[in-house]
Formats: structure tokens, C-alpha cells, sequence
């Protein structure tokens, strides 16, 4: 990576990012519910601490508990010249604005024959791990991958969430930047500069087999990695950090070399991204595999309250080392 | 306004009035002829509202509309033809025919298209408000809708919204007694739609929306506060739409006698009337400009019909910004 390295925990690494965000785009602001009313005045997950002071009212912008309009609002603000950043407090609530999303900002380019941009990033937190239950836990990713015309970025350390950040707010397209309320105070190392969209992170080399994940369960491949070492197994651990656009070749390389595939997620396991990669590894790299590659996922529950109960429905460390084991006998 | 600017006024939006009323008047023909996909909404009787609203704005104005948008489009500033063409689906539509009837944008004229959810424009055109104030160029956005869509939630968040950010935004709510096919008192209980603004500190205004003067002028004041930073407007006009919602429409909802009565309050034909009592214009002078408006409408409708249909590689074009994902 960069030089300027530095170590910082996950929301301060989004907080630098926002600074400079509002320092490299004269254009761009940062709008939404309790940002700088909350806490130490910097929203729930203190992110946007310290942008009111430095770029005042005008670029930092209390919202109405109001998802609905503000997720279309913010696409027309940027069809009209404007880099909107808006924070939607949980993943869970942008349900309430589905229309502005799927509807609008995803298709406006597309619809119109190419006459707008819509540089919008929309700013929001999915995940299990800290007993938010049902309502405020669920892994979204793949519904939005879904949808063509939008972007979406799921960082899963420090450093990728401050460069992703940097990208999405400069990229021209309707990005959903999910961080995950579990990975906030997740320490690491913080370059200076922006990551790219479409290019996946080696987050360990290995021979074994490939383990592509994401977030907290990219955390817990690492650590399975850790044990899987220790009786021989090596695993590379692949991180494809954007699930639109998304980096197949680093998959197909990685398997390549190991032959064997497994894609852990917390999302539902059933049509769950994991299902996307394993498809097109089997429809494009059949001869690079030496076995069915197998999927861990959330179970089709909805995110139950109770920690046992939470913990049991979202894939652990021993669910990754017990599905390499399954594909490499 | 002088007397003199009002005429001006008044025969530019009688003429602009008569040729979008030509243009409406042939959807249901192109459908019949199957040149038409899909569905298409005209809002014949209503053009006095789309004409009215868009004499009190310039180019750089927003405007965000609905399924039936083809007035509010055309008023604006769109050209006939190829506002048809992309009706037709053909490639000099202004979307190269990706968007068809119901999502019609022309960005330079600040159309941010029709829209294929009724209510979507009441937060698109806040939006296009929002940025106007973020950028300070002082333009004004519109939001037209339907006495339909106000039942839609997105309307309280962004009446609030509104009104606490005093965005220079227009909320103009066609109340055209239908729903499709949902008559206005049976869906909304109170009748006087415009204290719904009232509600939520938009300053709101009824107006008889087969008046093209009253339209203006009414419109004409929402757009000088909104432009002096004042914020936000309801313009509620009572309107009424003479064919149905959509071709193939059996119209049991209602009445052919209450649409004959209503036809009987034609914008143009009140509008001629006063031009004509006023001295503006002769009856004789109106048939040739009539005559000359079926022409360009006619030219419009040749010059959609001529247009090739896109090369199938379009479909796959302008999913995403060149250079990024695609």
C-alpha cells in the first residue's frame, strides 16, 4: 500500500475519509439522521465527527427521520450537479426508500439514454454481532448486488473503508457503501490514497484452497486460516472488497492455484452472492476445480436478539474450517 | 405583468396549449397502430396546468413528472419530434427509446423525466431543490402529481423536508378526480387537498387549473418566493382529463355525460375566449395558427415515425458511468 500508513480503528478511518471527501469535492455533502447531534457529535458510530465544525451547515446536513424522500432526494441532487453523501442509519431502513433507490438513482442513467450522472453515496451499516436483532442486524449486500445500475462496496478492514470511501464518492454511479456495525472499532492499518472499485485483496496467500469472503467472516476465515495452518492446511483467503463490480479473475487465479473453492458470507446463505462466485467459477473455471465448491451463510432466519441465538445463525470460524475440510476430501 | 406581457403570455400559452393537446391526440391513434409499447397516458383537457406552470420558468429549472408527463415535458421546452420518437421507442428519442412514455428526461432542460411511480417526482424534484440551494444558483424545481399520488407517504417527508430547509421547491398536485380508476372522494377524505401543505408549513394555494392566466400567475408568485429563498409551494388545480387513463380504458368509473360537461370547460376554448374579447387574436387568425400547429404536430409524428429503432448494443449501454463498472 500507500507510504503514509497509519494505524486507526474502522470509524475514524471513514471520519478521515469524509474530511477529505469534503476537501477534494466542492460539490459533495454529507446529510442524514442525528450526524452531529449524537454522541460526541458524530452520528451513531461517531463517522461524522467533526465535519460540522470544519464545513459548517451548508455541507453537513441534519436530517428528518424521512429515508423515503432522502434516498430520492439525493438522487436528483446529483443528477443535478451535487455529490450527496447520505448516511442511512441502519441498512434495515433504507427498505423505506427502496423506490429512490431501485427506482430512481439505479436506473436513471440507464433510462434516460445516459444524459445524467448520479454521483450519490449512500452510507449505511449491515450486519450481526452487537444484539441489534431483526430489524437493525441484516446483511443486504446481495439485494443490492442485485440490482442493476448500482454499486456496492463492502469494506472489511480500516484501510479498505477509508480508499473505498474515497472511490465511491468520486465515482459517478449510485454506490451503497455497507460498513459493518461489528467492524467499527476494528484496528488497522490506513493508507493515503483511494482503493478502486472491482479489484479484489489477497487477505492470505495459500495452496490449498480459496476461502472468498467478506467482513466479519472474512475476520473469522483469517482466524480458521490460523488453526487450518496449524494441521497443515493452508487456504488462500480472498477478499472482493466491491460485490458490483466484482473481481471473478482473482477468484479464477486463486482456484487456479488451489483448485478448491469455498465462499462464506453473512447475508442468507440461499441466493446469497456466495451462489454468483460459485456459479461463475463452475460455468468458467470447471477444470481449474478438484471438487464442488460449497457455500457458508447466514441461516433464512431473520437476526435473532439473544447472543447464543445470534451467534448460531451466523457463520462462525468452525463453519469455514469444517467446509474447506468438506471440499478438500 | 403589463397588459401588453399577459397577451404575449396568453397566446404563447394558447398556441404551446392547441399543439400539445395535437400531440396528445395521437397517442391513442400510434397505440391502436401498435406503434406504441407498453402504455401511454395522454392529459387531454389538462394543458393548462403543464403550460401554465412552465411560462413562469426558464431552462434552468427542474421539473420532475409523473406517468402522464408528456404536457409537462413538452411545455417545458422539449422538442415534438423527438419527445415522440422516444414514445415510438426509436433512436432519436431523447433517451435513444430506453425510456419510452413513462420516463421521459431531457437534462438540458432540466426535465428529470416522466416517472413510471406516480409519487416519485414529489422527492425528485425536492432533490433537484436541494441541490439548488446546496449550489446557490437559484433555480426552482417542480413537482407535478396527481390527486392519486399525494396518498403516497413520500409526500409528508418531503412537504417537512421541504418546509424546514426551505427548499425552492413547487409542489403542483393535478387533481384530476381520478386515480386510474379511483374517484378522489372515494380515496381521500378530506376534499381540500391543498391543507395537506397547510400541515406541514408549505404555504399552499387552490386554483382552477382550466385557467391558464390564474395557472401563471399562481405559479408566477410560488417561483418568486422560492427563487427570494422563501421555500416551498402547494399549487393544488382542479383539472379534469377527457380521455381515459390509458388506451383501452373502459371508463365504467364514470359518466359519458360528466365528461361532456366537463369538456364543456376546455382550457384553449377559455383561453381563446378572452384572447379573442380582448383583441389578441381573430377567430380567422386562430384557424391558420391551428392549421400551422397541425403541421409542426404532423412534421413532429413523421419525424418519429422515420426515426430508426436503436441498434440492439443500446440495451447494454449506459448501465453505469464509462470508465467504471461497465
Amino acid at each position: 500500500m500507500n507510504a503514509e500508513m497509519k494505524e486507526m480503528v474502522t470509524w475514524r478511518a471513514l471520519n478521515a475519509s469524509l474530511h477529505q471527501i469534503l476537501e477534494d469535492h466542492p460539490e459533495a455533502f454529507v446529510l442524514g439522521e442525528d450526524i452531529t447531534t449524537w454522541g460526541t457529535g458524530g452520528g451513531t458510530y461517531g463517522v461524522t465527527r467533526g465535519l460540522l465544525k470544519k464545513y459548517g451547515r451548508e455541507r453537513v446536513l441534519d436530517t428528518p427521520i424521512s429515508e423515503e424522500v432522502l434516498l430520492s432526494a439525493v438522487a436528483a441532487a446529483a443528477a443535478r450537479g451535487t455529490r450527496p453523501i447520505l448516511e442511512i442509519m441502519y441498512s434495515d431502513f433504507a427498505f423505506l426508500g427502496f423506490d429512490g433507490i431501485i427506482n430512481q438513482a439505479a436506473k436513471a442513467r440507464y433510462m434516460f439514454g445516459g444524459q445524467f450522472d448520479t454521483p450519490v453515496v449512500i452510507r449505511t451499516n449491515g450486519g450481526s454481532g452487537i444484539g441489534k436483532a431483526a430489524q437493525h442486524s441484516q446483511s443486504l449486500e446481495t439485494l443490492f448486488a442485485h440490482i442493476p445500475g448500482l454499486e456496492v462496496v463492502v469494506p472489511g478492514t480500516p484501510g479498505d473503508a477509508y480508499g473505498l470511501l474515497r472511490t465511491a464518492a468520486a465515482s459517478d454511479n449510485p454506490t451503497i457503501f455497507l460498513e459493518h456495525k461489528n467492524q467499527y472499532y476494528d484496528r488497522g492499518p490506513v493508507g493515503t490514497d483511494p482503493i478502486p472499485f472491482g479489484q479484489a485483496r489477497v487477505a492470505r496467500e495459500g495452496a490449498h484452497a480459496t476461502v472468498v469472503a467478506t467482513q466479519q467472516i472474512l475476520a473469522y476465515s483469517l482466524q480458521a486460516a490460523e488453526e487450518l495452518a496449524a494441521e497443515g492446511i493452508e487456504i488462500e483467503v480472498i477478499d472482493p472488497r466491491t460485490l458490483y463490480p466484482f473481481d471473478m479473475d482473482a477468484v479464477y487465479a486463486s482456484v487456479g492455484k488451489t483448485r478448491h473453492l469455498v465462499v462464506g458470507h453473512e447475508a442468507v446463505r440461499d441466493y446469497g452472492w456466495g451462489a454468483e462466485f460459485v456459479a461463475q467459477a463452475v460455468e468458467a473455471a470447471w477444470d481449474k476445480l478438484d471438487a464442488a465448491p460449497v457455500r457458508v451463510g447466514g441461516a433464512r432466519v431473520p437476526i435473532p436478539y439473544s447472543q447464543v441465538l445470534e451467534e448460531a445463525v451466523i457463520p462462525s470460524k468452525d463453519d469455514i474450517i469444517s467446509a474447506v475440510k468438506r471440499t478438500l476430501c | 405583468m403589463t397588459r401588453y406581457q399577459a397577451h404575449e403570455q396568453g397566446l404563447t400559452g394558447l398556441k404551446l396549449m392547441a399543439k400539445i393537446r395535437e400531440f396528445e391526440r395521437r397517442m391513442p391513434l400510434l397505440s391502436e397502430e401498435g406503434l406504441i409499447r407498453g402504455s401511454t397516458h395522454p392529459s387531454l383537457g389538462m394543458e393548462a396546468i403543464a403550460v401554465g406552470v412552465s411560462l413562469a420558468l426558464t431552462d434552468g429549472d427542474a421539473i420532475a413528472s409523473t406517468h402522464r408527463g408528456h404536457a409537462h415535458t413538452l411545455a417545458k421546452g422539449a422538442d415534438f419530434g423527438r419527445t415522440m420518437a422516444e414514445i415510438l421507442g426509436r433512436s432519436d428519442g431523447y433517451c435513444g427509446g430506453k425510456g419510452g412514455s413513462m420516463h421521459i428526461g431531457v437534462k438540458e432542460i432540466g426535465v428529470l423525466g416522466t416517472n413510471g411511480i406516480v409519487g416519485a417526482g414529489i422527492g425528485i424534484a425536492t432533490g433537484a431543490a436541494l441541490a439548488s440551494k446546496q449550489k446557490g444558483d437559484r433555480t426552482v424545481a417542480v413537482s407535478y402529481f396527481g390527486d392519486g399520488a399525494s396518498n403516497q407517504g413520500v409526500l409528508a417527508e418531503a412537504f417537512n423536508l421541504a418546509a424546514i430547509w426551505k427548499l425552492p421547491v413547487l409542489f403542483v398536485l393535478e387533481n384530476n378526480h381520478y386515480a386510474q380508476s379511483a374517484s378522489v372522494e372515494d380515496m381521500v377524505a378530506q376534499p381540500d387537498l391543498s391543507r395537506r401543505g397547510e400541515a406541514y408549513g408549505v404555504p399552499s394555494f387552490n386554483g382552477d387549473g382550466m385557467n391558464l392566466p390564474e395557472v401563471f400567475a399562481l405559479t408566477d408568485a410560488a417561483v418568486s418566493r422560492a427563487r427570494a429563498g422563501e421555500g416551498p409551494t402547494l399549487l393544488v388545480f382542479d383539472t379534469y382529463r377527457y380521455l381515459g387513463h390509458m388506451a383501452g380504458d373502459t371508463e365504467i368509473y364514470r359518466s359519458a355525460d360528466e365528461v361532456e360537461t366537463a369538456k364543456k370547460n376546455d382550457p384553449i376554448a377559455n383561453l381563446l375566449e378572452q384572447l379573442i374579447n380582448a383583441g389578441v387574436v381573430t377567430q380567422e387568425e386562430w384557424e391558420t395558427m391551428t392549421k400551422q400547429i397541425f403541421e409542426e404536430v404532423e412534421a413532429a409524428e413523421q419525424f418519429a415515425r422515420n426515426s430508426p429503432f436503436p441498434g440492439v448494443s443500446e440495451a447494454f449501454a449506459d448501465v453505469y458511468a464509462k470508465g467504471s463498472s461497465e
